[in-house]
């Protein structure tokens, strides 16, 4: 099996800072770490199975009803994270709310399927999927991590900023209020794509 | 095989619907008891609170226990008869003193906004109140939620004399500084006008009830 089909989407080929696809979730639920690391894990799963199962099924679809198949498969899938996720991880999924059940709109899924696992072997599919998910993980976690910690002075919940420094406290320090709202999450991602495309010259079209 | 056959087709979209439906429904199944576990945890945790209770929940090892354990402990009753009515309404004994508690439910900006009221026995003054929101604006109208804004309310009145006069958010600043004003939550003027409303509707729900006991 081919490496690149692992190492591509984290960089080359990333799915929101090359393709630009899953910005809408991208921009709702990194406003914390937490919460962008679930969905991270959420879609990974999504990506990964989905990929699998369509790529066992690809040699009996009919094709008249290809789009409905995905559709179904991946809505599955969606439903049983949202469901596991409310058993085992109720504070997260409360957090996350719709975006869980929005999952099944991001763009990344739908397209890997088309692109990928519908004329490619299970194994390389499934690691497609897998990859896709994480290198989404890896953009949303970054964010997060900016977000929240000059949003809200917290890392995971844990206090960084030290408290002493706040305005309130007598200190210099304040939060920016920007970095919770949603404008800031697509401007680090433009910030994100600027600083890739300086680094990867093939990226820029003409 | 031709797999662009209506039949098969047909077959194929009956098969994948019934295997998916199975699939659901088993975890569905499976999944139910614990997810109703979570959610009157979360439920009673919010009663709990707006008593001033369980504070050490964040570092009980078992979560669910702690929770429930200090529920039964405290927690004498849940509902009150009012003029051949039953309202929800639950009673707390804690150190000698009773407490009252009212469920409230409303609407905020985006959507539903709930809490708690805790009264003490003068069935007057607030001794505590939660908040919670399905999906308010993050730093915004979900600041409800926060200590900042739940402690405004206590030891606040919600009678003027024998008239009811709930509490009323308003903007810092503005309107008399009366024991029926709690500061408003700058940018979230519709969730904390969603919260005024909350609490004069749901609290004139128990008025007879009040006057009874207190006659």
């Amino acid at each position: 099996m081919d490496k690149k089909i692992f190492t591509d989407p984290f960089f080359r080929k990333n799915p929101i800072t090359v393709l630009v696809l899953g910005i809408c979730s991208a921009l709702a639920v990194t406003v914390k770490v937490e919460p962008a690391i679930v969905m991270a894990l959420s879609v990974t799963i999504v990506t990964g199975f989905s990929n699998l199962i369509m790529s066992v099924l690809r040699k009996t679809i009919p094709n008249r009803i290809r789009i409905i198949v995905q559709l179904v498969v991946v809505a599955m899938l969606v439903i049983l994270v949202d469901q596991i996720l409310k058993a085992y991880a109720y504070d997260v999924s409360k957090q996350l709310s719709v975006f869980v059940g929005l999952i099944i709109t991001n763009c990344i899924i739908m397209g890997r399927i088309e692109a990928f696992a519908l004329a490619n072997k299970p194994l390389p599919s499934l690691v497609d999927g897998l990859a896709n998910g994480m290198s989404y993980g890896m953009i949303l976690v970054a964010i997060s991590v900016i977000r929240e910690l000059f949003g809200s002075g917290t890392l995971l919940g844990f206090q960084i900023v030290p408290l002493s420094w706040y305005m309130k406290n007598g200190g210099f320090y304040e939060n920016n209020g920007l970095m919770i709202l949603p404008p800031m999450a697509l401007i680090i991602v433009g910030l994100i794509i600027w600083i890739q495309r300086s680094y990867q010259k093939e990226l820029i079209e003409e | 095989m031709d797999t662009n056959k209506n039949l098969y087709t047909i077959i194929y979209a009956i098969i994948m619907v019934v295997v998916v439906a199975v699939v659901l429904a088993l975890a569905s199944y499976l999944l139910k008891e614990r997810q109703q576990r979570n959610v009157e945890t979360e439920t009673k945790e919010m009663i709990l609170n707006s008593v001033g209770l369980a504070a050490g929940a964040d570092d009980a090892a078992d979560y669910a226990f702690y929770i429930e354990s200090e529920y039964d402990k405290y927690i004498t009753d849940t509902s009150v008869v009012s003029a051949g009515e039953t309202l929800p309404m639950f009673v707390t004994r804690k150190d000698g003193e009773t407490f009252y508690t009212i469920p409230l439910k409303g609407t905020g900006l985006w959507g539903p906004i709930w809490g708690y009221i805790t009264l003490k026995s003068d069935f007057n003054t607030i001794y505590g109140i939660v908040f919670d929101h399905k999906g308010e604006t993050p730093g915004l109208g979900a600041e409800i939620t926060t200590h900042q804004f739940t402690g405004q309310f206590k030891d606040k009145k919600i009678f003027e004399r024998e008239e009811f006069v709930s509490v009323a958010v308003l903007k810092e600043g503005t309107g008399e500084n009366t024991p029926h004003r709690v500061d408003a939550i700058s940018g979230g003027t519709i969730t904390s006008k969603g919260v005024e409303d909350m609490l004069k509707v749901c609290i004139s729900r128990y008025l007879d009830f009040f006057k009874s006991k207190k006659q």
